[in-house]
């Protein structure tokens, strides 16, 4: 009996030796790659704009050959607590996310600061207390978008334009601040007034549909200027506007915010006029602030993503380079 | 004695639209006196343009919807899934046209199979397995919109094909061709149910499912039925709807459309628990609808704000179609005419 127990005893110990055998030998190996371990969680795939952004972390992440731990959270806030928290429990060295909604992010947020572990926001911000809890913020500017779309229009209309809006799903954030951007820069501009604004929900078939009203309106001959929340209302109501008998870009200047391919391929075909980017594409800027902060760098509190605004004249050229 | 019967099932007929009729002329004698240009029709290109057109051209899908939802609902169910179907419909159809030389007859074909087939599985499900309605039909509700998805890879399919445009933006005699499209559907699903048995058996199995059944109705074939048929409807709404805007947009589809559809229903004086149905009364329901839209753009109000008197006068309507409303409110006429 004893003996019995002596040979499972040093079984054990056998197998417990070699176990840390084996983990020693691990951990020497991943010291001497020194691979970086990022966590990133993402709200989901819900549009092509996302899957862009995502393709575009996960591309560069590759690229870098940094390990990418990458979790989706199918729009869920609990889904992305749970893959937070398990970043920290496997150790990584960097946690980047988008959240799915502003609050809510305290205790979680705390949990990866008592571990040490540096937070990077990507794409949407959070509303807390203490702005120790992250790093910086790397994400499109709505208001910038808004006011950049303004100065086109007021550059291209010197100053004078009869304004149609499609404004974006009510109460989405890029609906309100694109608008309050956009309406800033106006307001400097005696000439320069909307006339009509309606929601188009970002689609392109209510885009279609509120232009087609716009466009019967008794007022509707006054309109000389459209600009819409996204893309793909614009594109909607390009059409109308063809239906109608109106030559979109021409008749009616129109400029819209995204940047997506089916913006530039209007454009070539002179039919938009200009689209302000919001760009997904921010993988090289996010593992760029990663490395900035294992290289122990101070980095400000919000990083503007690179975007461009982009007219008529380089849509042909700039059509093949779009991945979104 | 058959022409008494008739007439007094017209009279039925009649009556039953007084309500939402009445509502949708109310709303259009505001836009008359109050909304600019909202009456104003031109001939432009061969064909009528005005407000009035496009409030038919729009309200045709839910029409469409309406059209298999007041049967469904006319067997105490409820079909969700119909918004999910119509962005199945349109995936197939863009994936279809844009990818092999697959003719534009095929394309159809396949996409209303498919819509068919979508029907298939709420009828089994609620036919054969006996699965509460809103259950059975909010799985494909829930699961259909990705499906539409992986068809697309999440993303907007456009195409550019004539006659798959022409089913959404084509003309035909000076209206649009889905005014066609939906007033033939309507045609076809009042002949269907009217000229034969099968409406009996729609509105016995919703009215009283076990009596039915005693008086030899098979209930389970006849929900099948329903379903299919709302399939179907949903397969031609998803074709309008894509093909107006050109393209598949898979996430945003028909979104939200199950609701209106089910609305335009109980305005039309349909009950959601089942038995007698009024079809016409559910285009009307539809078009009440739309025009309601269509008057909060022409009327430039906030998108913000404009669910609000969407809401108040879908309300006024509901309370004209309540019987109890209507007994308290001739009482109070009669008081002050004696």
């Amino acid at each position: 009996m004893k003996k019995h127990f002596s040979q499972t005893e040093s079984l054990v110990k056998g197998l417990l030796g070699s176990l840390l055998l084996a983990t020693i030998c691990a951990v020497g190996a991943r010291a001497a790659e020194k691979k970086i371990v990022v966590g990133f969680s993402q709200i989901g795939a819900e549009s092509g704009w996302r899957t862009a952004n995502t393709e575009s972390i996960k591309a560069e992440a590759a690229k870098r050959g940094i390990e990418l731990k990458f979790a989706d959270a199918q729009q869920k806030q609990e889904n992305q607590i749970k893959a937070l928290r398990s970043f920290v429990a496997q150790g990584v060295d960097v946690i980047a996310f988008s959240p799915v909604v502003e609050t809510g992010w305290e205790w979680v947020l705390r949990e990866i600061k008592r571990a040490g572990i540096p937070v990077v926001l990507s794409d949407r911000a959070v509303a807390v207390t203490d702005d120790s809890l992250y790093v910086t913020f790397i994400g499109a500017d709505f208001v910038e978008e808004g006011r950049r779309a303004g100065r086109w229009l007021a550059k291209a209309s010197d100053g004078k334009a009869v304004i149609a809006e499609l404004v974006g799903t009510p109460g989405s954030a890029p609906a309100i601040d694109r608008k309050k951007g956009f309406t800033e820069v106006i307001g400097q501009y005696p000439g320069m007034k909307i006339v009509k604004s309606q929601s188009g929900d970002f689609t392109r078939a209510k885009g279609k549909e509120v232009m087609e009203s716009f466009l019967k309106s008794p007022d509707a001959k006054q309109i000389t200027a459209l600009f819409a929340h996204n893309d793909d209302m614009a594109l909607g109501a390009i059409q109308a506007m063809e239906e109608a008998g109106v030559k979109p870009g021409k008749d009616i200047l129109i400029v819209s915010i995204d940047g997506v391919h089916g913006a530039f391929e209007a454009m070539a075909a002179g039919k938009l006029n200009c689209t302000v980017e919001c760009n997904p594409l921010i993988g090289p800027q996010l593992f760029d602030a990663v490395d900035a902060i294992l290289a122990k760098k101070k980095l400000p509190k919000r990083t503007q993503v690179i975007e461009g605004v982009f007219e008529q004249s380089q849509a042909a050229a700039e059509l093949p380079n779009r991945k979104y | 004695m058959a022409t008494e019967r008739f007439e007094k099932k017209q009279a039925r007929w009649w009556s039953s639209l007084v309500w939402p009729v009445s509502g949708l002329a109310l709303l259009l004698l505001f836009d008359l006196c109050f909304t600019d240009g909202f009456f104003k029709l031109e001939v432009r290109d061969g064909h009528l343009y005005g407000v009035l057109i496009d409030i038919l051209n729009h309200g045709s899908k839910v029409m469409l919807l309406a059209l298999g939802m007041t049967l469904v609902i006319a067997t105490g169910g409820v079909d969700l899934s119909v918004g999910a179907v119509m962005a199945i419909a349109g995936a197939v159809a863009a994936r279809l046209i844009n990818t092999t030389n697959v003719s534009f007859p095929v394309v159809i074909g396949v996409t209303l199979a498919v819509a068919i087939a979508a029907g298939c599985w709420n009828g089994l499900l609620v036919g054969a397995f006996r699965i509460q309605p809103i259950v059975a039909t909010l799985i494909l509700m829930v699961a259909g919109r990705g499906v539409a998805m992986l068809i697309t890879d999440g993303q907007i399919i456009t195409f550019t094909e004539p006659w798959l445009t022409y089913i959404g933006n084509g003309h035909l005699l000076g209206l649009p061709f889905p005014v066609w499209l939906s007033g033939g559907m309507l045609l076809i699903t009042a002949l269907l149910t009217r000229r034969t048995a099968l409406g009996l058996f729609i509105e016995s199995v919703g009215d009283n499912q076990t009596a039915s059944t005693y008086a030899g109705v098979n209930s389970s074939t006849v929900k099948f039925f329903v379903y299919v048929f709302s399939g179907f409807c949903a397969g031609l709404a998803g074709l309008v709807a894509a093909s107006n805007i050109k393209c598949a947009d898979s996430n945003h589809a028909g979104l939200f459309l199950e609701l209106d559809a089910i609305l335009a229903v109980v305005v039309g004086g349909t009950l959601l628990t089942g038995g007698r149905f009024y079809l016409v009364g559910a285009m009307v329901g539809a078009l009440f609808i739309q025009t309601l839209t269509t008057t909060m753009y022409m009327r430039n109000v906030s998108a913000d704000i404009a669910p609000v008197p969407k809401a108040l006068a879908i309300l006024v309507v509901c309370l004209l179609q309540s019987p109890k409303v209507r007994t308290k409110f001739s009482g109070l006429l009669k008081r002050r005419g004696s």
